[in-house]
């Protein structure tokens, strides 16, 4: 549970990321917590509620609002994982979700950029913050000066993990060498964003027009954590109800799914002009920033609290 | 039945037929990805450490564990005979199995053994044990060498560090977690 001096924090963080968003003309939305049912999702497990399920993310409620005519749109709210539980895993989380109209994922990256150095700059008292612009880490500094690293996710298995992206998902390895090898060598020096993942690792993403292989899907990593996943939305719905089928079919295989098509979200997926989206994890990057060492030390309450 | 997400340190599993206690335990989920359970476990009977990455289809036996309260009878040649006080059911262990355990273990000493199914593989001791000195240097009173501690011999043939005063004959006290003297004992 966190004492008065980190409460104050967290609510100068929570205030200074509205400011940031209120400044750029977004809309602050809150869409229901509990759905009747959820986008599939392979690898992310639901928590039921009483016949329907808790969000493990905003995104079905927000691109529906962003279908019917909404451009810039950003909300801060609970979501919920089930068995997910460690060092950077609560299974009830704070998210920070965002989409702009009219742009693509090269676009979101540098906005994603501005809103952490924002934050850095705003509150330089904090702990995890070194100067206005750097963060602390495990003994080292890492620099928030633009411009911030790309790397591309086969590059990145390349260099680290001496094999490609391609060949480590046909062995199904992708998760181990990027938990393993990848994640730990990012984001020491300077953040950095992976970005072009396998198509089949982006199921709400958009391809590459120039290369329908990889995805237009970006992670970003600051010393080794993974904070925040966005993409250029797909927006054709015959084609999202392909992926979905693949997507459906992989839930069913670990058994996170019920299977159900999200029909509504595909009718209004028809009216969504082209649109870019992320989601942070926000006590992760206030972990960062305050600098605890887990991110259940940057949440208001946890489980063990209650 | 275990399933990946049970895993946590000190959860005990069974893996090949063997029973292991996990002893490093690291959840790891890229927010899209697979989850993996980076485990690193200790084999109960061979003390052999393991490591291993689980994900969450996973899952494992509980090993047939069971402890039960038994008393220290004889050794003989390097068998280490016990009795359990209520069906007087006798077993054995090996002098390599009980370990650093023997230096604390005297006759008819009440200890809890572990057991896999039927067959014995581990014995805690109670936490603290009172052992009869057997061979101490006599206490020099005025002795100026300004060491304040002193080698002696207990009953099981330990050697261990006590305060100068201590003297042969005397029974003291033993932590058996760390191997040290912790008072003396008056009968």
């Amino acid at each position: 549970m966190l004492i008065p001096q980190r409460l104050q924090q967290r609510s100068q963080l929570l205030q200074a990321v509205r400011l940031f968003f209120h400044s750029r003309a977004y809309l602050e939305v809150d869409t229901p917590v509990r759905l009747p049912l959820l986008l599939p999702e392979a690898h992310i497990r639901p928590l039921r509620a009483d016949g329907g399920f808790l969000q493990t993310s905003p995104e079905l409620c927000m691109k529906r609002l962003l279908a019917r005519g909404c451009s810039r749109l950003f909300q801060v709210c609970h979501c919920f994982r089930k068995d997910e539980c460690g060092r950077l895993h609560q299974e009830e989380f704070t998210m920070l979700e965002w989409y702009r109209a009219g742009w693509s994922y090269t676009q979101l990256m540098a906005e994603c950029e501005d809103l952490v150095r924002f934050l850095a700059a705003w509150l330089p008292e904090l702990a995890g913050v070194i100067g206005t612009d750097a963060l602390a880490r495990e003994g080292k500094t890492v620099s928030l000066a633009s411009p911030w690293e790309r790397l591309t996710v086969d590059e990145a298995f390349r260099s680290f993990g001496d094999i490609s992206a391609r060949e480590a998902l046909e062995q199904n390895m992708f998760d181990e060498v990027l938990v393993t090898r990848v994640e730990p060598r990012l984001g020491w020096e300077r953040p950095v964003f992976l970005y072009d993942y396998p198509v089949e690792l982006g199921s709400l993403a958009r391809s590459r027009a120039d290369n329908d292989t990889v995805a237009e899907r970006f992670e970003l990593y600051i010393a080794g954590i993974e904070l925040a996943n966005g993409f250029s939305e797909l927006t054709d719905p015959e084609e999202q109800r392909r992926r979905f089928v693949l997507e459906i079919e992989k839930a069913r295989e670990y058994g996170n799914s019920d299977g159900q098509m999200p029909e509504k979200f595909l009718a209004d997926l028809v009216r969504l002009g082209e649109t870019a989206g992320i989601a942070l994890g926000l006590d992760r990057l206030f972990m960062l920033l305050m600098g605890c060492d887990t991110v259940s030390e940057a949440m208001t309450m946890s489980p063990e609290d209650l | 039945m275990y399933s990946a997400s049970d895993l946590r340190k000190g959860l005990k599993i069974q893996v090949d037929g063997e029973p292991y206690i996990v002893t490093e335990f690291e959840f790891s989920k890229p927010g899209k990805g697979q989850a993996l359970y980076r485990t690193k476990m200790r084999n109960m009977i061979t003390g052999t450490q393991f490591t291993n990455t689980y994900r969450s289809n996973d899952k494992f036996e509980k090993p047939d564990l069971e402890e039960r309260t038994m008393q220290f009878l004889y050794s003989q040649d390097d068998e280490y005979h016990f009795m359990d006080t209520s069906s007087y059911e006798q077993i054995f262990l090996t002098r390599e199995q009980l370990g650093d355990n023997l230096n604390f273990l005297i006759d008819n000493m009440e200890v809890n053994v572990l057991f896999f199914g039927d067959k014995p593989i581990d014995v805690s001791l109670p936490t603290f044990v009172n052992l009869v000195v057997t061979k101490a240097d006599p206490w020099v009173k005025g002795d100026t060498s300004g060491t304040d501690t002193k080698p002696v011999t207990v009953e099981t043939g330990h050697v261990l560090q006590v305060p100068p005063f201590i003297e042969e004959g005397e029974k003291i006290q033993i932590d058996t977690r760390t191997g040290e003297y912790m008072t003396r004992v008056k009968d």
